[in-house]
């Protein structure tokens, strides 16, 4: 794989990103209401006042103007400004970075830590209590509604034990690293949940697949244990269908976990969306937008060189 | 030669939804070192189940081996029963005393590993090679199944190599540890006919530079000729006729066997010139379904000697000439 070859990749993600983004301007300012009905109820801001607004952010225009225009600055590297903040829209999502990451870091490394022996486990033991116990997790952490768990969870160690802060980054006049990690727990166990069903699902099938295969058969005859065979042959080919999914999950969470961080009251990227929608902020909704479709554009190139270097028959020009 | 490998009274037992199922129903066998013996039966006749009862590599929960004894005599000059060996004695003697060679090259090599890598796998596992010494042994196997270039070939994945040169590394990979038995299951079924002859003669010259023993399991009878010091025909579980194979040929004394020799397709030269087609003489029928066996000798609803005596049990072996039996009460008609 080439240097030449990521470049064409990228490169040709360009006009589909600028679909995304005419698709999204428009989804956006086909939602009732705007950013300046927040203004509509307060007496104390005048008619002329909100009028005058509404020239001085070009919300006058016709919305293919409107597009037209942010689409010129973004083409110059200017975000625009949040409507409900006046900040810069890059510094707002910045600002909000940092808590994803490490929200959305822990909850995916511990459900890959998680997900992968699980659904070696349920492959290996197929049809067996265990597979069938493990497969009911699976389908309980799918079908349950996020914030429905979550709720549960800020019952059960918030309220009834007291163990864990509810929601929040820290502590008022404490930011001490366990303080914070205490705060941290609860959302990535939360998040990882589900990502851990959905994955171990995956992991399985894969494996099931690999290992009625004919050289699982060959190792095996070789004189293989059973745990030599499933690591030294079996792992590798099984996880070639898992990537796709996984890479793919990785962007949509590090783009925001918006049910996760709003019931925990977590300041990162999904609770500015959420915050954006309310508000109606477009160059934020419009920011985070693009920033996510990048990521998932981007995981697909990752998913795509990932397949080259654990299939030596996959090779790209 | 010493006795090898002997199989005695082998039963395998299927669990299915139906029941047990019984794929093999008694079957004795030996391999001498240094000798090939041919497994001959169509799909379904049990020869598969038999070598992989052999191997203990039958599938896990579903299959079992329910009687019978398989005696190795091993490296160390002391007989041990297969059957009776747990998990971890077993995986010692796979792929270092007993290999396997399997139908499919195409797919029985793992897609995403090293061939050179795969072949000096059982090395490192049952001589504790280091990562050199394997890459060398495995370069020298490479060298030894004729392909060329082998320093260059090691470090190639399979899907870079033909059928035939992946059947060779199947062939390097079961050698690599000098087992004293390999079990080839239709190792060239798959392959095409000028390479199969290859593959062939190549099997031949390793076993007698290496000496070990070979079952060699087919349905090839063209194959058998080719190979095999002795034949074993199975038909429905069991093993129907046994004889070298100069003799099988010969004298063939059981229906089926007999029936098997007469499908061969032949050209008849004199028909052909007068513009008529030789035609085909299958065996009538279908194989046994091991649901429901029939009553009596397994062959008798497709056999054309079969009287009332054949229908009443199953027939023990009888001796036609010392090494020579068959599982026919009415071989000598047969013959007559």
């Amino acid at each position: 794989m080439s240097l030449s070859y990521l470049l064409r990749r990228l490169g040709g993600a360009i006009p589909l990103l600028l679909g995304i983004s005419v698709i999204l301007f428009a989804i956006i300012h086909l939602a009732p209401g705007g950013p300046l009905d927040m203004y509509l109820e307060n007496p104390s801001v005048s008619p002329e006042a909100i009028e005058q607004m509404r020239t001085a952010y070009g919300l006058d225009q016709p919305v293919p103007v409107q597009y037209f225009l942010w689409l010129k600055s973004m083409l110059a590297g200017d975000w625009g400004y949040s409507i409900r903040t006046g900040k810069p829209v890059l510094s707002e999502i910045l600002n909000r970075l940092g808590p994803t990451l490490q929200l959305s870091g822990l909850a995916l490394g511990f459900a890959f830590i998680v997900a992968m022996p699980l659904g070696v486990i349920s492959a290996t033991r197929r049809g067996s209590k265990l597979d069938t116990g493990l497969t009911l997790f699976s389908f309980a952490g799918i079908s349950t509604p996020v914030f429905w768990m979550a709720l549960l969870f800020q019952l059960l160690f918030s309220v009834q034990l007291g163990w864990l802060p509810s929601a929040g980054y820290q502590s008022v006049g404490d930011g001490s690293l366990v303080d914070r990690l205490r705060h941290l727990v609860m959302p990535a166990t939360v998040l990882s949940f589900a990502i851990i069903a959905s994955w171990s699902r995956y992991i399985r099938s894969g494996m099931v697949d690999v290992l009625n295969q004919d050289y699982i058969r060959t190792a095996y005859a070789k004189g293989r244990t059973e745990i030599g065979v499933v690591v030294l042959h079996a792992l590798r080919n099984a996880m070639i269908p898992a990537v796709t999914v996984i890479a793919v999950d990785f962007a949509t969470i590090i783009s925001g976990a918006v049910i996760t961080e709003t019931v925990f009251a977590w300041p990162g990227i999904g609770r500015l969306f959420m915050e954006a929608m309310d508000g109606r902020d477009y160059p934020i909704l419009m920011g985070l937008m693009m920033l996510g479709s990048f990521g998932i554009v981007l995981a697909n190139v990752i998913a795509d060189v990932t397949y080259a270097a654990l299939d030596p028959r996959i090779r790209y020009g | 030669m010493t006795d090898l490998l002997t199989v005695s009274g082998l039963v395998t037992e299927f669990t299915t939804e139906d029941g047990p199922l019984r794929a093999v129903k008694g079957v004795d066998l030996t391999v001498r070192s240094g000798e090939t013996v041919a497994l001959v039966g169509e799909s379904g006749s049990g020869k598969s189940v038999t070598s992989l009862s052999v191997m203990r590599l039958l599938p896990k929960k579903a299959g079992r081996i329910a009687a019978g004894e398989i005696l190795f005599r091993g490296r160390d000059g002391t007989t041990r029963d297969l059957a009776k060996l747990n998990e971890n004695e077993m995986r010692r003697i796979r792929g270092n005393e007993i290999s396997m060679i399997f139908q499919e090259p195409m797919t029985s090599l793992n897609p995403t590993q090293k061939v050179g890598a795969q072949i000096a796998e059982a090395a490192r596992l049952h001589q504790h090679l280091s990562a050199s010494a394997a890459k060398a042994r495995a370069i020298e196997m490479l060298d030894l199944v004729e392909i060329p270039d082998p320093a260059k070939r090691a470090d190639v994945y399979p899907h870079q190599m033909s059928g035939g040169m992946r059947q060779r590394v199947m062939i390097a990979m079961a050698l690599a540890c000098n087992p004293a038995l390999l079990i080839a299951d239709e190792p060239t079924t798959a392959l095409d006919v000028t390479v199969q002859l290859q593959i062939l003669e190549l099997m031949r010259r390793l076993q007698r530079e290496i000496g070990m023993g070979v079952l060699f399991i087919t349905h090839n009878l063209g194959v058998v000729a080719e190979v095999a010091d002795r034949v074993a025909v199975m038909y429905g579980g069991r093993i129907v006729e046994t004889a070298t194979t100069a003799e099988l040929f010969d004298h063939p004394s059981h229906p089926y066997t007999r029936g098997l020799m007469d499908s061969l397709p032949k050209v008849d030269h004199a028909a052909r010139a007068r513009g008529e087609a030789t035609p085909l003489r299958a065996i009538p029928g279908s194989v046994v379904d091991p649901r429901f066996p029939p009553r009596g000798c397994d062959f008798n609803p497709r056999c054309g000697f079969a009287v009332d005596e054949c229908r009443a049990a199953v027939p023990d072996m009888a001796t036609v000439t010392e090494a020579h039996l068959t599982r026919c009460i009415r071989w000598e008609a047969l013959n007559g």
